[in-house]
C-alpha cells in the first residue's frame, strides 16, 4: 500500500510544491488554519516546522520566525497538542516534521514517533540527524511507526551515498539546490546549478526528487520542477506572512502566485 | 598507550561525542576525519608544525614556580606560562596546527568563531602568516567587550563579523560559523577554537592542544624531580586549554584533573555558565555533550563576565571525564574570579586573562597539601581584559 506521501506523488506526477511554514509563526494558534489554507489553496505536500534555539542549516527568515515561534510558546507539546484532530480536516496532503535533534531527544524520540504517527504526521526531516546515527539507532522506531524519513542531497553528496539514501526511504529525496542555508540566493554560475539536478536525475532512483532551497517565487519554482518532480518553498513564505494581518489569506494568495 | 580517554573510530567519548551534522558539512567533515590523524603524523607536518611552535609561538613555554602564591595557598604552586604564547594565550596551538592542515587540504579561506577574541586574534595571525583570507565570527556583545582584541583582528587583516542573532556572544558565533561553512564547502577550512563541534573537532584540537601537557611533564622532572604532578587545574568553557593541560595526564590516575567553570552570578542564580552542573546530555554544534538547556530542548543564554567562558556546552571528552569521575568540576562565580585577578597581578606580577582567573580562584578548594605540586595552566593574559579591569577596580583592590 503507498502512503500519503507516494500517493501524493501518483496523483501529481510533477509540479508537486511542497510548502514549509514554522509552527506557531506568525502566531502561536496558527498552525492548523494554515495547514488548512494551504491544502486548499493547491500545496501538495506540507512542511511542518518545529522551531529550534539554534537552527544551523537556516538562514535569518527561518531563524526569525523560529524565534518568534519560540517566544510565542511553541513547543513540542504544544504542536501534538494542535495537531491531534488534523486528519479529519486534512485527510490527503502530506504533512512532514522538519526540525533539529536536540528537542526532540528531550522529548524523547520513541515518544516523539509515537505522537506524530497519532497525529497522522508522514515524514521527518531532520537535518542534523546524520545518516549513520539513523540507521543504528532510529530507523527500527521510524518504522514501528510508518514515519518516513526525508534525506538531504548537495551537490557534494557521493553518488553510492545518494543510492543508499535512495533505498532507506519511500518519500522523496530533498535536493539542496546549492551551498548555503535556507532562504540564500543562488550565486551559483550559469548551467552549474542544472547540471547537478539532471546529473541526479540521471541516476534513476527509486524515489522522487524535490528541490528546495532558495526557491521563493513562481519563476524559480517552475525552473526547480522542470529539474526534478516539485520544489520546496520556505523562507520566502515566511516572508509572506510576516506582516500579514490574516495568515490563512496570506498563504492563499502566496501559492496562488506560485501555481497560477 | 591504551587508553580510556580516546575517542571511538565514531568520535565518542563513552556515550558523548559523534558527529551532528546537516549533509551539507558531511563531505568536509568527513574528509577532514579520514585525514587529519595521518595528517598529524605526517613527519613532514611535525617538522613544520614544531618549527613554528618553537620561533614562532615561542614554545616552550616556562613552567613558573609561583613561591608568593605558593606561600599564600600552603602548596607548591606551579604556573604553565601559556600567556607568553605569541598572541598572549594558548589558542595558537592550534590555530599554527589547524592552518598547516588546512593547507594540505588544499583549501583557500578560513573561517572561525571566536568569544573572548582570543581564538579569533590566533586565527587571524596564522592567516596573516599564510596570507590566507580569514574571516572571524563574533557575537555583538563580546566585539564590545573585547575591543581591543577585534582591533586586532583587524589589523591582522581578518573581517570580522559581529553577529547579532540569539545572545549576541559565543554559541551564536559558532552558529554563524557553522553557516558560513556550509555556504562555502569546498574551499574554506572551519578552523574552531576548542575541543567543541563534531568529529573530529574535539580530538583535532585536544591533540594540537596536547604540548602543553607533553611539555609539563618534562618540565615537571627538571624541577621537581618527577614527571607527575598531583594535580592539574583548569578554566573550561569548551575546554581547549584545559583538554592540552589534561592530555598526557589522562591515564595517570594519581594526578587529580580539575576543571573549573564560570558560576557567574551564582550557579543558581539564572546567569551562569556551569555547564557541568545545570547542563544535560543533548546536541549543541555537532556533538552530543553536556548542555545548558530548557526543558524543550531549547539550549539556553549562558552567562559569564569572562567571554571566553560564556558557552552553553562543553567539549564531549570534559562531559566524559565529569561522567566517568576523572575529572574534578568547580565552578567560579565573577566576583571570586576578580579577586583572583588582583591576587596573581600582586603576588607573581602576572596579570592573568578573566578565564585564566578562574582556574586561579579555585585554588583555595582543592585540598592540597604542603607537599602537594599543583599546576595551573595559566592560559592567557589579561591584557584583553583591561577595560574590564577598569570597571571593577574597586573590586580589584
Amino acid at each position: 500500500m503507498q502512503n500519503r506521501i507516494q500517493q501524493a506523488f501518483a496523483r501529481k506526477g510533477q509540479n508537486l510544491l511542497n510548502v514549509y511554514f514554522t509552527a506557531g509563526y506568525p502566531s502561536l494558534h496558527d498552525t492548523v488554519p494554515l495547514i488548512e489554507a494551504l491544502t486548499e489553496a493547491g500545496a501538495d505536500l506540507i512542511e511542518i516546522g518545529m522551531p529550534f534555539s539554534d537552527p544551523l542549516a537556516d538562514g535569518p527568515v527561518i531563524q526569525q520566525s523560529s524565534s518568534v515561534a519560540l517566544a510565542n510558546g511553541m513547543s513540542l507539546y504544544v504542536l501534538f497538542e494542535q495537531l491531534r484532530e488534523i486528519r479529519t480536516k486534512v485527510p490527503d496532503t502530506p504533512l512532514l516534521l522538519m526540525g533539529y535533534l536536540n528537542p526532540i531527544m528531550q522529548f524523547g524520540m520513541e515518544k516523539f514517533c509515537q505522537a506524530a504517527a497519532e497525529a497522522g504526521v508522514d515524514g521527518l526531516i531532520l537535518p542534523d540527524l546524520p545518516l549513520v546515527e539513523y540507521e543504528e539507532q532510529y530507523q527500527p522506531i521510524f518504522k514501528k511507526y510508518g514515519l518516513q524519513p526525508v534525506f538531504l542531497i548537495t551537490p557534494q553528496t557521493a553518488p553510492a551515498r545518494i543510492r543508499h539514501m535512495d533505498t532507506l526511504t519511500d518519500a522523496f529525496l530533498y535536493l539542496v539546490s546549492g551551498p548555503g542555508t535556507t532562504g540564500g540566493a543562488n550565486t551559483q554560475a550559469e548551467g552549474v546549478q542544472e547540471a547537478y539536478f539532471e546529473r541526479i536525475a540521471a541516476m534513476n532512483l527509486r524515489n522522487p526528487r524535490l528541490i528546495g532551497f532558495g526557491i521563493g517565487d513562481k519563476s524559480s519554482f517552475q525552473h526547480a520542477a522542470s529539474h526534478a518532480h516539485g520544489a520546496i518553498i520556505g523562507s520566502a513564505f515566511i516572508r509572506a506572512l510576516e506582516d500579514a494581518p490574516d495568515a490563512p489569506a496570506a498563504a492563499k494568495r502566496f501559492v496562488a502566485s506560485i501555481l497560477n | 598507550m591504551t587508553s580510556n580517554f580516546q575517542p571511538n573510530a565514531r568520535g565518542y567519548y563513552g556515550e558523548f561525542g559523534g558527529a551532528f551534522i546537516p549533509e551539507m558539512l558531511y563531505p568536509n567533515v568527513e574528509e577532514l576525519r579520514e585525514q587529519y590523524l595521518t595528517i598529524l603524523a605526517d613527519p613532514e607536518f611535525q617538522a613544520e608544525y614544531q618549527l613554528l611552535l618553537r620561533d614562532y609561538v615561542g614554545r616552550p613555554t616556562p613552567l613558573f614556580e609561583a613561591k608568593r602564591l605558593s606561600a599564600r595557598y600552603n602548596t607548591r604552586i606551579y604556573l604553565k606560562r601559556e600567556d607568553l604564547c605569541h598572541t598572549g594565550a594558548h589558542k595558537v596551538n592550534n590555530t599554527v596546527g589547524q592552518i598547516l592542515l588546512a593547507k594540505r587540504l588544499g583549501k583557500t579561506r578560513i573561517i572561525a568563531e571566536t568569544g573572548a577574541g582570543q581564538h579569533g586574534v590566533a586565527t587571524a595571525t596564522v592567516c596573516a602568516l599564510m596570507g590566507m583570507e580569514c574571516i572571524v565570527y563574533m557575537g555583538k556583545t563580546d566585539t564590545e567587550r573585547q575591543k581591543p582584541n577585534v582591533e586586532r583582528m583587524r589589523l591582522l587583516g581578518a573581517k570580522v563579523v559581529a553577529v547579532t542573532s540569539g545572545s549576541q556572544t559565543l554559541k551564536d558565533a559558532t552558529n554563524e560559523a557553522i553557516r558560513d561553512w556550509i555556504g562555502n564547502p569546498v574551499d574554506t577550512h572551519y578552523i574552531i577554537g576548542s575541543v567543541v563541534g563534531p568529529h573530529p573537532y574535539p580530538d583535532l584540537v585536544a591533540r594540537l592542544q596536547s604540548i602543553i601537557s607533553e611539555e609539563m611533564r618534562k618540565q615537571l622532572l627538571e624541577k621537581v624531580g618527577r614527571e607527575l604532578p598531583d594535580y592539574v587545574v583548569a578554566c573550561v568553557g569548551g575546554g581547549s586549554n584545559a583538554a592540552g593541560a589534561f592530555y598526557h595526564f589522562l591515564d595517570e590516575p594519581s594526578v587529580q584533573l580539575v576543571a573549573v567553570e564560570a558560576a557567574g552570578h551564582g550557579i543558581h542564580s539564572g546567569h551562569s555558565a556551569a555547564t557541568s552542573v545545570l547542563g544535560t546530555p543533548g546536541i549543541i554544534h555537532g556533538s552530543r555533550t553536556l548542555l545548558m538547556q530548557d526543558e524543550h530542548g531549547q539550549i539556553t543564554e549562558p552567562y559569564s563576565i569572562s567571554a571566553g567562558l560564556d558557552y552553553p556546552g562543553i567539549g564531549p571528552l570534559h562531559a566524559y571525564l565529569g561522567a566517568s569521575g576523572r575529572a574534578r568540576f568547580i565552578s567560579i562565580e565573577d566576583e571570586q574570579a576578580l579577586t583572583a585577578v588582583a591576587e596573581c597581578s600582586r603576588l607573581e606580577g602576572i596579570i592573568p586573562a578573566l578565564e585564566t582567573a578562574h582556574a586561579l580562584a579555585a585554588l583555595g578548594q582543592l585540598g592540597a597539601g604542603p607537599d602537594d605540586v599543583v599546576v595551573i595552566n595559566l592560559s592567557g593574559r589579561g591584557d584583553k581584559d583591561l577595560e574590564t579591569y577598569m570597571k571593577y577596580a574597586d573590586k580589584l583592590k
